[in-house]
């Protein structure tokens, strides 16, 4: 049997000592106006950008222990993995497509979007000069590359989604998603003829296959499946990117749909793209369905695809002020 | 795995086949996507010398600049090249290239222009831009910097031991309509199944 051992990170200590935080660093959350999270921000961007998370390395590494010894598959697995040692020895971004910036910032009552909203877009900028982000947002028809990662309307980049929630810290999500695992994103309208897709779970299921063949290894699989079924075209694709910040391996609360989603790991994974797309065992490492109500009228599946470089993680702000990074 | 470097023969480029694995070593020049279109549309003279049997690296890398002025590489992994389709065979024609890296693997156009002018497309590792940057050895120069963005600028660069893969050759072979064929047997399989 072929064997690759777990690479391992630097440790707790070493990324702390890294941090541009300053260590015993807090925010008071009694006073919301003078909180200031751009280097908390910051901090959380040059983690995500060269840390590529747990749960992502298991699964790499338990597929390249089921590809074949010397296949170009357990060859290309193995480059993936000794990417991710480097990029987090040497503080240098896992990929050079650092994605589209995508923050989720949930924060109780009393707290400014606005504001919050100024202090990510500042850590942004930061990162970006410091080499840790590629300036990734040019105006649409001339290309114009401004080279600071800031579309300067603060409508399309970095994009930021606030929920106000009732626990008293503050919590900002972020994924860096590459624009060759976004450009295979699919959107189905069903029922769909073409591929004789219906209104249930079926049909949802040959979306998928469809989706997942049409991408072979264009957006640098082994892919992740963000699935959303229903909602409206756009919500239906926001939470089909908000599904693939769920950890690998942890069952969809839904039984229904956990059974559906082990299916199609077997099933995608027998389609032989394999890692880039050379062939093999390994096509997909997870798949993430979430099911949302519609209008009568639409039954949309919406299926984003994240690279196997899937870049995410959590910043937490505690009730003490403390930070946390998971 | 064999070493390859650059300038490269056509006769060095016609003994390759899709599947082989390689170590490039040599000059390397970074185009992609305004680039392309510049290359085809303008056809400048100056970049004639500068890519007469080169390889060229479908590439937005992330780059820094030292103190003393030069460029370092940070990450530099492959982008998809099927953007480049339309315009890959006139490029690999009027600048006379023996290579072209990127990821995803390219269409009919592209293999026709391999077959005729002696060139392959080989893959690089998407996603592993860490370890490519690694393999960037100098950064030798920079055209169209100011007007395309770092992204999209010719970086020329000296690269050693860059490893790829041949997914296609100059005889028409291609990696990825035989994986494309496969895989859409199956999926047709298993929409069948239920």
């Amino acid at each position: 049997m072929t064997s690759c051992p777990l690479p391992t990170l630097t440790s707790l200590e070493t990324v702390e000592a890294r941090s541009v935080l300053p260590a015993g660093w807090k925010a008071d959350l009694s006073q919301p106006s003078a909180v200031d999270l751009t280097l908390p921000v910051l901090e959380l961007i040059r983690r995500s950008t060269t840390r590529l998370p747990q749960d992502v390395i298991e699964t790499l590494v338990a597929f390249r222990n089921r590809e074949e010894e010397g296949s170009r598959a357990a060859n290309t697995l193995d480059t993936m993995l000794e990417n991710v040692t480097l990029a987090d020895e040497n503080v240098a971004p896992l990929c050079q497509d650092t994605g589209t910036l995508l923050f989720w910032v949930r924060h109780p009552f009393g707290f400014s979007q606005r504001v919050l909203k100024a202090q990510v877009r500042k850590a942004v900028q930061e990162a970006t000069a410091k080499s840790w982000l590629r300036p990734n947002c040019v105006e649409s028809l001339s290309g114009r590359n401004p080279g600071n990662n800031m579309d300067p309307f603060g409508e399309t980049h970095p994009v930021v989604h606030f929920e106000e929630h009732e626990g008293p810290g503050i919590e900002i999500s972020i994924m860096q998603k590459g624009g060759g695992c976004e450009n295979v994103g699919a959107q189905y309208r069903l029922p769909d003829v073409a591929i004789g897709a219906g209104r249930d779970l079926g049909g949802v299921r040959k979306c998928i296959i469809d989706a997942v063949t049409k991408a072979q290894g264009q957006g640098c699989s082994p892919g992740i499946l963000g699935v959303a079924i229903g909602g409206d075209r756009v919500t239906g694709y926001e939470r089909s990117k908000e599904v693939i910040l769920r950890k690998l391996g942890t069952p969809n609360a839904d039984p229904k749909l956990d059974a559906f989603e082990k299916q199609l790991m077997e099933e995608l994974n027998s389609l032989g793209i394999g890692p880039m797309g050379y062939g093999g065992l390994t096509t997909v490492l997870g798949v993430h369905v979430s099911e949302m109500w519609r209008h009568p009228a639409s039954f949309y599946v919406s299926i984003s695809y994240m690279c196997w470089s899937s870049r995410r993680m959590d910043l937490v702000i505690e009730p003490n002020g403390t930070v946390v990074y998971r | 795995m064999r070493k390859l470097i650059t300038p490269i023969s056509e006769a060095a480029i016609r003994e390759l086949k899709v599947g082989d694995e390689i170590l490039l070593n040599g000059k390397v020049v970074l185009s992609r996507d305004i680039g392309h279109k510049f290359m085809v549309e303008k056809k400048p003279d100056w970049l004639k010398p500068i890519l007469e049997e080169a390889v060229i690296y479908h590439c937005g890398p992330v780059v820094a600049k030292q103190p003393d002025g030069s460029w370092s590489f940070v990450s530099a992994g492959p982008t998809t090249s099927i953007r480049e389709e339309p315009y890959q065979a006139d490029v690999l024609e009027t600048y006379n290239v023996r290579g072209v890296i990127g990821k995803g693997g390219m269409g009919k156009k592209t293999s026709g222009g391999l077959q005729k002018v002696g060139a392959c497309y080989f893959h690089a590792t998407g996603g592993a831009g860490a370890l490519l940057a690694e393999r960037v050895k100098r950064v030798v120069d920079v055209k169209m910097l100011e007007e395309f963005g770092s992204p999209e600028a010719f970086w020329i660069i000296e690269v050693e031991d860059f490893p790829l893969v041949v997914t296609m050759d100059s005889h028409g072979g291609s990696l990825h309509e035989v994986v494309a064929n496969a895989s859409q047997e199956r999926a047709r399989e298993l929409m069948a199944a239920k």
